[in-house]
């Protein structure tokens, strides 16, 4: 057995004495629809407010209302913000799921369930708060039909007193929540002030979970990824946007509407400097785009893997007609409609050559909602540099749960709009050819309508470099290399790699988007628990830039980490590495749906490094079964 | 003729396209003639107008008239979205789409659709030969019951009236001709270029290859034959100062988006091209018969198109300066401080 597991026990043993302090995760398992969302942001921002790092994951169902959902919040001394698989503190407000819950549950954790659910039959080895939630919420909420909403709000009352939180801050967090409509702020601190009040007179405190007020969250914000990507897709001057709703993406043009609505607007007209157009399908969606871009506009769309299926022809188009677009892919699992309310990062093969015939694609692929605000604007700047589909790789990991982060910081570059005829590039390239390479990156100059500039005919059929219709072999080939030749520009210009490089370490880690949170976090457990020390690689983009090869060279293993079956990534990378580089590549794979955690990571990297791994599992896979629907 | 100029100085040849490679007698080829001879009478500046198609042999014609404006041939089935996205782009663009009734009727049944619910101002041109040209000959969507093909192969499903389902949707200007009847398209396609709003023409275009002969419903001599003109239509566009006499009762006079002038001559009876319901009916009536009515078949010129309604700056969007598409540093202040 590994220290790691005996820690793990020692810690885990009922009614131990010491205390955890902001080192633990709650989970609130309720049904969907019945606004417990308010509840937990109120809980997960309170816990922020307190100076604590925290994170918030939702794990819900593809249904609108009555089946199980589960939300779980992880406090971090040390500023983990990725998943924590288990859970210290449960909130059972759901009946359908609650005895199997508090079976998962490892020894030591503590329970604030439902009064007449009778949950403390169920072990002897977990600490019990029962809440009469029904008796409380009456006097509080005299309106029976708003009952069921501001109820869950009680929890957050009980928590604040069971955990410590000060019931100020959760007020302040409270009235961030709802804004300015001031009845339902005074309806809900009505039942939070209940559930205090009820935990201070009937709980003694048992278990030995707290919050204490740290400093290290000043100035920090709470968002989800795709409002992110939003908020730099807006700062991009992004003017077409066309989606069609699609779960997980469809935040990410919801709250882009949102935004715009309220900052695009000329204050002297009244009038948009925009247009958003909810297609019929996502075919439409890419069309309108590719037309607007060819048009002259920064135009993007956002979609998920089924969107990404129907993007194939069109992405084809523009990649051989050499029009510009910006395509989020808020991945979610596959295939066919897979599970559409759970993570994965299993669209990168089929995107980096999405559609027929030799095409390739620019991937960018962020790893926080810091990242979807950078990336969104970086994506607008290469699309248009490079006059081709840019796909922004998300996850719904990333895309639609609440991650800490430093505030964006305003952008100071200029954009960058290509390559651009005009009447001075016209006058010394002489005779322009559409399609003709003149500065040997493969980049060749535009027009677009209305820019008085000459005209040429745009087409997905054979053309030379003058854009005229051509079936001859050569003209074929001359244009088809020169598109390669444009991808490999692009290596230098996409977003580097992160790299950390450890001195001695043998092993390097490699992955990419949200799994991030977990290599960082699994890292420090390789080191801390096995004197492990390993390099890491944070790949940001496709094409692979040169930098891959060297740190490959630079280790004996490299583990290639990533979320879904196939090792697509790794797949990828075997195409341009050589057999040697390729002997190196090692896989550790996670594609059940549930974001990647540090100790999946950390026990398959000592597993396949030939330790003896004791396999101790709390998913909540089985469960997965229960919350079907469409 | 030659030296000719119009309105705004060009000769017709500047709104001539590259040399056609359809077949000799298509006719797609008319009916690019009678595009360049609108657009030059109209006097349109062509780096105003951008030319859109999927995939057919009719949409290849872009190619073949007004060279000097930019064309996007698009890929099969999916022109109306790609011109939606260049009009969101630039709504001062002047945009003018050909597809096929295949490309249309068949893989781009569901964009049409949509394109005629958004009133997007284009003029959407379906080149209807009753078949698939350029995949040699197959039924298309618009095939009419009965028609047979060469192969002698009889279609026995009935044919998706687009001008009736374009007017069902909501298309604001309907209207239905044939190459082979060179003054009632003119005057089609001019009075389409002063319309606001989309435009839906059918255009039944003979395919000389394999849809001509005897047994099929779109060949030159049975559309010859079966022409049922709705009305005589004559255009007076705006910067002409050209008045029209007639017997009261006899013309209908309609005043376009632009202050042109639309004269629609009664036949026989008295048909209103503004009556929704009347158009559907005469629609209907015809085909039992076996006919086509020509004509301009529903026009409604006043309702607000799809930009309008997205109440965009009066510039193209394309072309904003980026201090009007990137908002100030306040902004993105006020939306961290609500994050916090
Ligand atoms: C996705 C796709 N499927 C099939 C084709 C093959 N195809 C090319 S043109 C065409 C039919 C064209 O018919 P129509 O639109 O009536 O035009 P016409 O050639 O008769 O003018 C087809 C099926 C294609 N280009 N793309
Ligand atoms: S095959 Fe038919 S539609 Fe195509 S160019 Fe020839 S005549 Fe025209």
């Amino acid at each position: 057995m590994l220290p790691t597991d005996l820690t793990v026990q020692e810690n885990r043993a009922h009614g131990r004495a010491e205390r955890v302090v902001n080192d633990f995760s709650i989970q609130v398992a309720t049904v969907n629809g019945s606004g417990s969302q308010t509840a937990n942001m109120v809980l997960l921002r309170s816990i922020l407010l307190m100076g604590v790092p925290v994170s918030g994951k939702n794990m819900f169902p593809s249904n609108i209302a009555g089946l199980p959902t589960w939300y779980t919040i992880r406090a971090s001394t040390r500023g983990y913000i990725g998943r924590k698989k288990e859970v210290d503190f449960l909130v059972a407000m759901n009946p359908e799921t609650a005895k199997e819950d508090v079976l998962t549950l490892d020894p030591g954790a503590a329970v604030v369930y439902d009064e007449p659910l009778k949950l403390n039959a169920l072990r002897t080895d977990l600490v019990f708060y029962p809440v009469p939630f029904d008796k409380l919420v009456g006097p509080v909420c005299p309106d029976a039909k708003l009952r069921r909403l501001v109820r869950n709000m009680i929890y957050d009352g009980v928590l604040a007193k069971l955990l410590g939180i000060d019931m100020a801050l959760m007020e302040k967090a409270l009235s961030r929540q709802f804004g300015k409509k001031g009845k339902a702020v005074a309806l809900n601190q009505g039942a939070l002030k209940a559930g205090w009040d009820y935990a201070e007179a009937k709980l003694a405190k048992q278990d030995p979970f707290a919050i204490e007020p740290m400093n290290e969250t000043a100035g920090k914000i709470l968002i989800e990824g795709n409002a992110a990507a939003a908020i730099g897709c807006m700062m991009a001057g992004v003017t077409v946007v066309a989606w069609y709703p699609i779960t997980p993406s469809s935040s990410l043009c919801e709250s882009l509407i949102g935004y715009m609505k309220k900052y695009r607007v000329d204050k002297a007209t009244g009038k948009a400097t925009f247009a958003i157009v909810q297609a019929e399908d996502e075919i439409a969606s890419l069309g309108m785009v590719i037309g607007a871009s060819w048009a002259g506009a920064r135009a993007m769309t956002a979609t998920s893997g089924p969107g990404i299926s129907l993007m194939s022809e069109f992405s084809g188009l523009a990649y051989y007609a050499e029009t510009p677009a910006v395509i989020f892919d808020v991945q979610r699992v596959g295939p066919s409609t897979g599970l559409p309310t759970r993570t994965a990062q299993g669209d990168l093969l089929t995107i980096a050559f999405l559609s027929h015939g030799d095409t390739k694609h620019i991937m960018i692929m962020p790893s926080s909602v810091e990242e979807c605000y950078t990336m969104a604007q970086e994506a607008f700047d290469l699309a248009e540099q490079f006059q081709t589909p840019v796909f922004v790789m998300l996850d719904l990991d990333l895309g639609m749960n609440n991650w800490m982060s430093s505030a964006f910081t305003y952008p100071t570059t200029p954009i960058n709009r290509g390559k651009r005829l005009n009447a001075e590039t016209l006058k010394t390239l002489g005779e322009w050819g559409r399609y003709k390479d003149v500065d040997g990156d493969g980049i060749p100059y535009r027009s677009v309508p209305g820019d008085g500039m000459p005209a040429y005919f745009t087409r997905g059929s054979g053309h030379n470099a003058k854009a005229q219709y051509s079936e001859r072999p050569n003209d074929y080939v001359e244009n088809v290399d020169r598109l390669a030749r444009k991808f490999e520009t692009a290596r230098a210009f996409v977003p580097k790699p992160a790299i950390d490089l450890r001195a001695g370490a043998d092993i390097g880690l490699l992955g990419f988007g949200t799994s991030h949170w977990a290599i960082t976090e699994s890292r420090d457990q390789l080191r801390e628990e096995t004197d492990v020390s390993t390099s890491y690689y944070r790949l940001r983009a496709y094409p692979f830039t040169d930098d891959l090869a060297t740190f490959i060279d630079a280790h004996d293993r490299i583990y290639v980490i990533e979320q879904n079956r196939d090792a697509q990534l790794l797949q990828l990378m075997r195409l341009d590495l050589s057999p040697d580089r390729q002997k190196k590549l090692r896989s550790v794979l996670h594609y059940d749906g549930l974001p990647l955690d540090a100790r999946t990571v950390t026990d398959s990297v000592l597993a396949q490094e030939g330790f003896e791994v004791a396999k101790k599992d709390t998913e909540r896979v089985s469960r997965s079964g229960m919350t079907g629907g469409e | 003729m030659a030296g000719k100029t119009n309105r705004i100085g060009l000769e017709a040849v500047s709104y001539r396209g590259s040399k056609t490679t359809l077949c000799a007698g298509c006719g797609h080829n008319a009916i690019s003639e009678r595009i360049v001879d609108a657009f030059f009478e109209m006097g349109i500046e062509p780096s105003r107008v951008v030319k859109l198609s999927g995939i057919g042999c009719s949409s290849k014609s872009p190619a073949y008239f007004l060279g000097s404006a930019h064309g996007f041939n698009a890929v099969h089935g999916r022109m109306p979205s790609v011109g939606t996205g260049a009009l969101l782009a630039n709504g001062t663009l002047i945009a003018i789409g050909i597809s096929g009734d295949g490309d249309t009727g068949a893989i781009g049944i569901g964009q049409f659709v949509h394109l005629m619910r958004r009133n997007l101002p284009i003029i959407y041109i379906i080149e209807d030969n009753g078949c698939y040209g350029l995949t040699k000959g197959q039924f298309s969507p618009t095939a009419d019951l009965g028609s047979r093909l060469k192969t002698g192969v009889v279609n026995d499903l009935p044919p998706i009236d687009t001008c009736a389902l374009a007017i069902e949707l909501g298309a604001t200007f309907v209207a239905r001709s044939f190459s082979g009847d060179k003054k009632q398209l003119l005057a089609i396609l001019k009075a389409a270029l002063a319309h606001r709003g989309t435009v839906m023409l059918d255009v039944i275009s003979p395919c000389v290859t394999f849809n001509d002969h005897e047994g099929s419903t779109k060949s030159y001599a049975y559309v010859k034959d079966h022409d049922d003109p709705l009305e005589e239509v004559s255009f007076v566009p705006f910067f002409e100062d050209i008045s029209v006499d007639y017997a009261p009762g006899t013309t209908q006079e309609v005043t376009m988006h632009d202050g042109s002038k639309l004269y629609l001559k009664k036949l026989e009876d008295g048909y209103d091209p503004t009556d929704k319901i009347a158009a559907l009916k005469r629609l209907h009536e015809t085909q039992r018969r076996g006919e086509f009515a020509t004509g301009i078949v529903y026009i409604e010129p006043d309702r607000d198109d799809f930009l309008e309604q997205l109440n965009t700056v009066d510039e193209p969007l394309a072309f904003l300066p980026l201090e009007r598409v990137r908002p100030g540093r306040e902004a993105l202040e006020e939306i961290m401080e609500s994050l916090r």
